[in-house]
């Protein structure tokens, strides 16, 4: 007598399907993932941090950020503190060459590999483009060979060129949710729309890095949706965040995320990306504190962004290194990205 | 009078706490606690500035 895939354990299942073969979860399993109960979630996260361990080794890779525009967005994004649509506290603001040199400086003095440029704006206009381009030649003659990402929002074809031209070897733009459930997030443009920047990236032959956010208002099968559908799209890189509920956005009085929900979803997530680098972005130290940060890192986590976010800032940077030292992670070197 | 870096409402008036925990947490000040001006807040990797129009700028410690 068989059993039926329904009745089987979906742990026993993962550690046969992703973990001795390499193949993701479909969306119907990692759903039965999120609806774990809370006593199975040291189960789930050992699993996937085998997962993590088996398949991308275990070095962590770390990334600083910084806004190089901030606020004023024209579009809706209803997590966003930097849309122009919301009566968010979130002021205009422009960094200037130097400010991103040192920025980029203060990351790579982190041991970080990579330095993502990052604008609140639709797409780039001349104006941004050639803001990105004289920053990467000034971080370049400051004598700093940090790799260079870029999150400019969506991109024409000839943008696309010019950031492989400038040397951007990864570009960021999450798809933020499900498709199912984007147009309850963003009505200014669409998921569709996204997805086309990311196919025009990848082809291009950068590096496609896209994500999202946890806990928008999404069901559980939207966010096991929403795992399938990155997978789909292999991303060579996934930020997951967790909402932070922003004053003036529409999201303001959402709850955060709780911190079992966060879990799950770490391991639910590595487990429908065995081979992907999974990054602790947002939202973590509301979702988390010091000890889930330890537990995610544990759990199918290898990257991290250290020290400040875009408008909201991080655990100092040395606290996650040394956190990352004391669970015995190598910190992904220079020399082995290129 | 003085008012909250997060909310920008006078200190006096209400429970601050939570905006302090935010403060304390996740968020630079985006008020100025001299005038309640919305500042230009600039977050980097390693710190923050935020400049009031009228009172200057304050930047992180770290």
């Amino acid at each position: 007598m068989t059993t039926a895939p329904e009745q089987l354990d979906v742990l026993s299942v993962a550690r046969e399907q992703v973990l001795e073969r390499g193949v993701g979860l479909s969306e119907e399993q990692v759903l039965r993932v999120l609806q774990l109960p809370d006593e199975r979630i040291g189960d789930l996260l050992d699993l996937a941090h085998r997962v993590r361990m088996r398949w991308c080794g275990p070095e962590v890779e770390v990334e600083g950020i910084v806004s190089v525009k901030t606020g004023g967005c024209p579009e809706d994004c209803h997590f966003c503190s930097q849309s122009g649509r919301f009566p968010s506290p979130v002021r205009s603001a422009w960094l200037d060459i130097p400010g991103l040199v040192k920025a980029a400086r203060q990351t790579a003095e982190t041991g970080a590999t990579e330095f993502c440029i990052v604008a609140a704006v639709r797409g780039p206009d001349q104006r941004l483009l050639s803001q990105v381009r004289e920053g990467i030649k000034a971080i370049r003659e400051d004598g700093n060979d940090i790799q260079i990402a870029c999150s400019l929002g969506m991109l024409t074809q000839e943008q696309v060129d010019e950031l492989v031209a400038m040397g951007v070897h990864r570009y960021n733009h999450n798809l933020e949710t499900a498709r199912s459930h984007f147009p309850n997030v963003v009505t200014t443009h669409s998921w569709e729309e996204r997805w086309e920047t990311l196919r025009m990236v990848r082809e291009a032959g950068m590096e496609v890095c896209c994500g999202g956010i946890i806990g928008m208002g999404e069901t559980l099968a939207q966010r096991a949706e929403f795992a399938v559908q990155l997978a789909a799209l292999e991303p060579d890189e996934v930020p997951l965040n967790f909402l932070i509920p922003n004053p003036g956005t529409p999201y303001e009085h959402y709850p955060v995320v709780e911190g079992p929900d966060a879990l799950r979803a770490v391991g639910a997530f590595r487990l429908a990306l065995p081979r992907t680098i999974l990054r602790f972005a947002g939202g973590r130290e509301l979702t988390f504190g010091d000890l889930g940060a330890k537990q995610g890192m544990l759990g199918g986590i290898n990257a991290i962004i250290v020290g400040n976010y875009l408008t909201n800032l991080g655990r100092p940077a040395q606290e996650d290194l040394d956190m990352l030292q004391e669970l015995s992670m190598p910190i992904k070197e220079l020399s082995k990205t290129l | 009078m003085t008012y909250c870096g997060y909310c920008g409402k006078p200190t006096g008036e209400a429970d601050h706490a939570a905006c302090a925990r935010r403060l304390g947490v996740i968020d630079p000040p985006r008020f100025c606690q001299r005038c309640a001006r919305r500042m230009v807040v600039q977050v980097t990797p390693a710190g923050w500035t935020a400049s009031c129009s009228r009172h200057g700028e304050i930047h992180s410690a770290r």
